[in-house]
């Protein structure tokens, strides 16, 4: 695939970034930055610390704005793009948050059980059985009753994803999912992203460090070199790039 | 200079909006009467404590000047309208601003730092709306009524102290307190309170809301919150008890 190459018909991507450009006072952080994402797939940024990876992604959930360029989320430009509306697009997407962002004065339940009631009809019955079914999916089924203080690193993270998928999101993104987790627990969590990738045809997006993770969940790679993108492809064309940053930020060696 | 405009514009900016969203669904109910146990029924102790001891000092320094100008019988009444029309309204605002006000900008901050506000938008919910108007209203709504806890506080304490010296019974302390009271002593100094209650929510929300400092933000925002907010409840209060003897010219005396 060619990074700067002209963008495929916009109806069959999930996710369209197209000529995207941001910077935080004097350091530009993204750097006319175009891609896409089909639906049903799994893309996987990579790239040095500071580089525009979790920028991409507030990006894409319109938490800050561009300063250049267009953004499509399932067919919608959320760049201009007002509060209300922006509101009605941002229910088919579900962050992760690296550090799980759970709302530290609620309990388990009322984390997942808030979105639910906030933003659906759903009766008390029907929230308790979705808050249920998804806590289970996560495997934190007995630990509704905890406050976020009470859970463990890879507990916090499987909470913060099942907050994220609790509204069934068409695109589920992902801020460093394994960071700060032993193996067993960041492929624990690799596995549940790939299950509701297959299972449920959720787009997924991950920033990740973790190369072993991102070859296992990633159809596609998006690599960002001091905020240019450095190479766009599967694990095999990014293996090629001309670029040495992506190259050796793909290997597994 | 020019950055102190500002800062007065942005903070007045933020609390128009709060003034705004208030009258706008969605009403966020439980939020408020749980911002109202937070904030009103968990400074009751320090506003009774502190009502109490001022009561009891202010009849130790008032008794023996008193006494001495033959004036003792009047004791009460100065009391309660040195209370009611200014130390119980001052007071309870300084030590809210310093409990209340201090707490919600550390826990914005905190919230911001963590990205569990980002987390909140990414939800499609209005954190402003979700987290800053609640508390707000919340010191609108308690200030008024903790005021009143330390008018009284005050007087048991002022009682107390002259029962000790004089062995005067209650019956007859309350009698001589309010003998000289008119509502316009008693309702205008307290309603005053609730714009103390809008300074100090609306200042320290904002400290903490729109801090971008990460963890250091939060002591920031903590230290500001007060300093900020005692200061412009001593400001308000001045020109507030002008208003006060504009409208009611009969407690200009």
């Amino acid at each position: 695939m060619n990074p700067t190459g002209p963008l495929l018909d916009q109806t069959r991507a999930a996710v369209v970034f197209d000529h995207v450009s941001k910077s935080f006072g004097p350091k530009q952080v993204l750097r006319d930055v175009s891609f896409q994402i089909p639906e049903g797939q799994a893309l996987c940024i990579l790239g040095r610390s500071g580089t525009g990876k979790s920028v991409t992604l507030k990006l894409l959930i319109s938490l800050i704005k561009p300063d250049q360029g267009s953004i499509w989320v399932d067919q919608h430009e959320i760049t201009r793009m007002k509060e209300a509306e922006l509101s009605k697009v941002r229910r088919k997407m579900g962050f992760l948050f690296q550090d799980a962002a759970l709302f530290d004065s609620l309990t388990l339940y009322e984390n997942l059980a808030l979105p639910l009631q906030r933003l659906t009809e759903k009766t008390q019955d029907e929230i308790d059985s979705i808050v249920d079914k998804v806590l289970g999916q996560v495997g934190l089924g007995n630990d509704k009753k905890k406050m976020p203080s009470e859970l463990s690193g890879g507990m916090r993270k499987r909470a913060g994803l099942a907050r994220a998928l609790v509204l069934e999101p068409k695109i589920l993104l992902a801020d460093e999912p394994s960071s700060g987790l032993d193996r067993i627990t960041a492929a624990e969590i690799d596995e549940l992203l790939i299950q509701q990738k297959t299972e449920h045809n959720t787009t997924v997006i991950v920033v990740t460090h973790d190369v072993h993770g991102a070859r296992r969940v990633g159809d596609s790679f998006v690599v960002f070199d001091k905020g240019d993108l450095a190479a766009h492809g599967t694990a095999a064309e990014v293996e090629q790039s001309e670029n040495e940053t992506a190259r050796k930020l793909i290997s597994e060696n | 200079m020019i950055k102190l405009i500002e800062f007065i514009g942005k903070v007045s900016r933020f609390a128009f909006k709060v003034v705004i969203d208030l009258f706008h669904p969605p009403f966020e109910g439980a939020q408020i009467a749980r911002q109202i146990s937070e904030v009103g029924a968990k400074s009751l102790p320090l506003i009774l404590a502190s009502g109490f001891a001022l009561g009891t000092v202010m009849t130790f320094h008032t008794r023996s000047t008193m006494v001495m100008f033959g004036a003792g019988a009047m004791i009460p009444s100065v009391q309660a309208i040195a209370f009611f029309i200014e130390i119980g309204p001052l007071v309870a605002g300084l030590l809210l601003a310093g409990r209340v006000g201090s707490g919600i900008g550390a826990v914005l901050a905190n919230m911001r730092a963590t990205e569990q506000i980002d987390g909140i938008s990414s939800l499609s919910i209005d954190a402003f709306k979700f987290l800053v108007v609640p508390r707000v209203v919340a010191c609108v709504v308690a200030l008024p009524l903790l005021t009143l806890f330390m008018d009284f506080s005050g007087l048991l304490g002022g009682f107390l102290s002259e029962y000790a010296s004089s062995n005067i019974s209650f019956h007859l302390y309350i009698s001589r307190a309010f003998s000289e009271m008119a509502w316009t002593n008693f309702v205008p100094p307290t309603l005053k309170t609730a714009v103390f209650g809008f300074i100090i929510g609306s200042v320290s929300s904002y400290f903490g809301f729109t801090t971008n400092k990460g963890a250091q933000g939060v002591g920031e925002a903590a230290t500001n919150s007060v300093v900020v907010s005692s200061l412009l409840i001593i400001l308000a209060d001045v020109v507030l008890i002008k208003c006060i003897f504009f409208l009611f010219p009969e407690n200009a005396l």
